[in-house]
Order: structure tokens, then sequence, then C-alpha cells
């Protein structure tokens, strides 16, 4: 009797030898490239405000340290109702975007859509809100990594609820979820987060928090992820949803008022070796 | 001997231009105990008669909440509306994990309906024999919604089906203009003065066979029998007892 549990149900190998295991030492592994991102997009930083929510990123997708496309819109409008933003694998927010293009297009051909006659106000709410749409995408991702085969994405949804409230949360590729009076992924949750909480420390901050106040700390926040970021850029995209004005995207930001005057005293690394 | 030939299955055209295994389907809601449904602004309700085979035995379920939101009333084969409400409530809990929304009347509606013209173009497939009426409030409003055999669906502001559903039918129509400004109440009592016109001479509605199901905005879907009725059922028919109703005058109670 073999009592390596391992070796029942195969050939014995007093009986004809060894197992020959070389041919799964070959190329023959599980496809492994899907599960590491490639080209990456960094930080997405996010808040709410009394009326809607903030959201902003850069428009540089890096490959490893090198800033490879200085052109990529990292925020993506789904409908007047909800914006994206994603952080993580280019090619898997590629991904998400075609999926999101074919719910979006599913939606406004189902029984959801309002219809032409009647575009009041409770007809539009039938529409999938940016609460629907966080909890469609944290299902797509914890589906793909129970899969073991994850969407390489930190992503930020912000819009309005159900009842027209603002709404901000993340979803990440384990799944999992959070929300927040102000969010940011990757990089930004170091250096962004902090200076985002100062404005809206609670919920009860968000009510006597104006879009100006909002928008003002979003913009500062892009400004020191650029300070000390290695993989950001100063052009940026940066959208505002609101019930009154729907979505105001603007999709090519200049960093504005830097200063790089701190950089002198900054000594140890780079070419100033002292 | 005359035989039809061409009600072998529901893919075969009569001369005619019928399907007579839909149309069997169809007589099939019309051998079913009488529903009800009305909506209003602000409600949606149904009322339904419900049948005992005996005196002795229970009364068959008329009325199904389905999801928090909204109900069905079935009239036909109780065992295909067993069918199609256990697939809705999969479709209805499904949308709610997936999306976190409560499914539109609308498009569940158009998927027992899709559902329902398929088994009418297979070979070997039979259409479901029961009629249902589908009614609750959704993002859009309160809704009434038609299920025929055929896949057939409709929007409704009132609608009875069932046998002799014709003389609820003629109530409601009657009645039309003043559902849409009706309140709880009174749609109830509309609902239940429409199902009483369908009832044989004397049978009356009590709280042993009836059932009503009512949702609102901001009110989910509830069915409501037994003593939760007996106050609409008086107030509806306070003055039966004075035979102003012809058909009432029996009274033993």
């Amino acid at each position: 009797m073999n009592h390596f549990p391992q070796a029942w149900g195969r050939p014995r190998d007093d009986v004809y030898g060894a197992y020959d295991a070389s041919y799964l030492h070959d190329q023959n592994g599980p496809k492994a490239h899907t599960q590491s991102p490639i080209v990456t997009g960094t930080s997405v930083v996010a808040m709410k405000f009394k009326d809607g929510v903030v959201i902003a990123t850069d428009n540089l997708a890096s490959y490893g340290a090198l800033a490879r496309f200085t052109n990529v819109k990292r925020l993506r409008q789904f409908n007047t109702r909800a914006v994206l933003g994603f952080g993580g694998d280019v090619s898997d927010m590629q991904y998400l975007d075609r999926l999101l293009s074919s719910l979006s297009i599913r939606e406004n051909y189902s029984a959801y859509a309002s219809s032409a006659d009647s575009a009041d106000a409770t007809e539009a709410s039938a529409e999938l809100n940016a609460k629907n749409l966080h909890t469609y995408l944290s299902k797509v991702m914890y589906k793909r990594r129970s899969d073991f085969n994850p969407l390489w994405n930190a992503i930020l949804v912000a819009g309005l609820d159900g009842d027209g409230k603002p709404f901000l949360a993340s979803a990440d590729l384990l799944g999992s979820t959070f929300s927040a009076p102000s969010l940011a992924t990757g990089f930004g949750a170091h250096l962004a987060q902090p200076m985002m909480r100062r404005v809206v420390p609670n919920e009860a901050a968000v009510a006597n928090t104006t879009r100006e106040m909002a928008e003002k700390a979003v913009r500062d926040a892009m400004k020191v992820l650029f300070y000390r970021d290695a993989r950001s850029m100063d052009r940026y995209s940066i959208a505002i949803v609101s019930k009154e004005g729907g979505v105001e995207m603007m999709e090519d930001e200049q960093l504005e008022g830097q200063s790089w005057a701190f950089a002198d005293r900054i000594r140890g690394y780079g070419t100033q070796v002292n | 001997m005359f035989r039809n030939n061409y009600d072998n299955d529901s893919v075969t055209f009569s001369p005619q231009g019928r399907i007579f295994q839909v149309e069997y389907a169809q007589e099939a809601v019309k051998q079913g105990s009488v529903v009800v449904g009305i909506v209003s602004k602000t409600h949606a309700v149904l009322a339904a008669l419900k049948r005992n085979a005996e005196d002795l035995s229970s009364y068959q379920k008329k009325i199904i909440p389905i999801d928090a939101h909204y109900g069905i009333a079935l009239a036909g084969l109780a065992s295909d509306a067993r069918v199609l409400s256990n697939f809705m409530k999969q479709q209805s809990l499904s949308s709610r994990l997936t999306y976190d929304r409560a499914i539109s009347l609308a498009e569940i509606t158009a998927r027992i309906g899709h559902r329902a013209q398929v088994n009418t173009q297979h070979y070997g497939k039979r259409p479901y024999g029961v009629g249902l009426l589908i009614a609750g409030v959704d993002a859009k409003g309160p809704h009434l919604f038609e299920f025929q055999p055929s896949g057939v669906t409709q929007e409704m502001v009132a609608c009875g089906i069932g046998a002799r559903s014709q003389m609820a039918r003629t109530y409601l129509e009657r009645n039309l203009d003043h559902f849409e400004g009706s309140s709880r109440v009174e749609l109830v009592k509309h609902a239940l003065r429409a199902l009483k016109d369908s009832l044989s001479q004397g049978r009356e509605l009590t709280v042993d066979n009836t059932s009503v199901g009512v949702a609102g905005i901001s009110e989910d879907f509830k069915l409501y029998e037994g003593q939760d009725i007996a106050s609409w059922l008086d107030a509806t028919f306070e003055n039966r007892e004075e035979g102003e109703e012809g058909e009432s005058m029996e009274v033993d109670t």
C-alpha cells in the first residue's frame, strides 16, 4: 500500500518507473500574463460636495516607469448621472469600457429607457444611476477575481444615487467596495486623501461644502500628486456631476500655479547625490 | 366525422390562419376564476375571487407577491402560474443583486412575454395555460400589465380576466374616468365592485373567497386576505343587506 495520497490513481513507480513530469515545466502552465498589469494609470481622486461629486485623473498611461501614452482619458461618462474613474491596467479599463458600452446600449433599448415623448424627471430616474452602476461593477470585479483572472483596476464611481443625492464609492480588483465622502486610489490614497479629508472629514461636512471648495481641493490634490508621484503628469481630466448641471467633463486641463521651490531642498537621489 | 386536423401542435396554422393550441390555452384562462386589477396615479390594486374544490377544502391561491414592489394575480392553470412566478421571482432577485435596482414592471412583463411566445413556436412545447395581471410600483410609478398565454402583453389602466370577467370589465369601462384620481381605499372598492359584478346569482364576496393585493408609491406590495379585508368588504357593500343590489338578496348570516 502506497501511503502517499498524491500517488493514488497514478501509474505505480515500481512498475512503470518514475513519473516523467518534465512536460509540465514547459510553457504549458496556466496563462499568467493577464494576472499582472502592464500599461497602467495612476491615482483617481474624487470627493463629494453638497450637490454632487468632483472626480479627477491625469491623462497618463505608464509602461512601467516609462511615461508611454500621454493622452489617455481615464474618466468615463456613463450617463447624465454617473462618471467612472479608472486606475490600474489600461487594457482592463478598455475591456470595462466596452462592457459598459454594451450595458448602456442594452439599457437604452430596454423598458428602462425614457421614452422620447415624455422626458420628465420621473422618466429619467428609471435608468441606471451611479449606485446601480457601482453595484454592477463590483459584481463584475468579484466574478473576475474569483476566476483567478482579475481586472487589475481600482475604480471610483461618482455621481448621483436613486434619490438624486451625491454618490461616491470604489471597487477594486478584489471585488471589495468602499464608500466615503472623499476617495482616492493608488498613490492618491496616501497623498491626496489627507488633503481632501481636511475639507470633508465626514458625511455631515459634505452639506457645508460648495462645488468651488470641492473643485479646488481636488485640483490641489492633483497638483501634489504631480509633485510627488513619479508616474503622474501635469495634464489631467476632471469631471463634476451634479443634479443641476448633469456631467461637466473637462478632459484637457493643465496644472496651474506650480511651484518647484521645494525641490531645491531635496537631496539624496537623482543627479544630486548630496 | 369532422375532426380538426390543425390542433395537434402549437406550430401548425389552420387554413384560416389560426393556431388552435394557443386558442385552447386562452380558453383555460376563461375557465379560471375572475381576477381584477386597477391603477390610479398613486396605487395599483389586484382583487381576486378564490375557488375551493369543495366546502371542506381550502381555497386556491390567486394572488402571488413576487418582489417587494409588485405581485401577480392569476387566472387559469395554477401550476403554470407557479412556473412563471418562480421565474419572475428569480429575475426580480437577480436585478436587485446585480444592480441594486427593483426590476421595472415593463421589463419583467416583457421577459415572461418572450418566454411564453417561445412556447407557441416550437414543436413539442405547449403554451402556458394561464393569464396574469402584474401590478405594482416601480421607478416610473404604478403600473398594471396583462399577460396572455399567446405571449401578448399590454399595459392597462384596469383589467379583468377569468370566468365571467366580461361583467367585471363592463363595470371597469363604466367607471374608467374615476380611477386615475382615486384614493387607495376608493381603488380597492372599485376593484371589489368589479369583482362582485362578475359573480353568478346568489354568490357573494366573503372574507374567505376574496384576495386583495395593494401596492403604492412608497408602499410595498402586500397581500390582504381573511379578516384584513373585512372592513373593505363591509365598506364596499354596506347596503347589501337592504337588497339594493338585486343579486345579493340571500342573507343567512
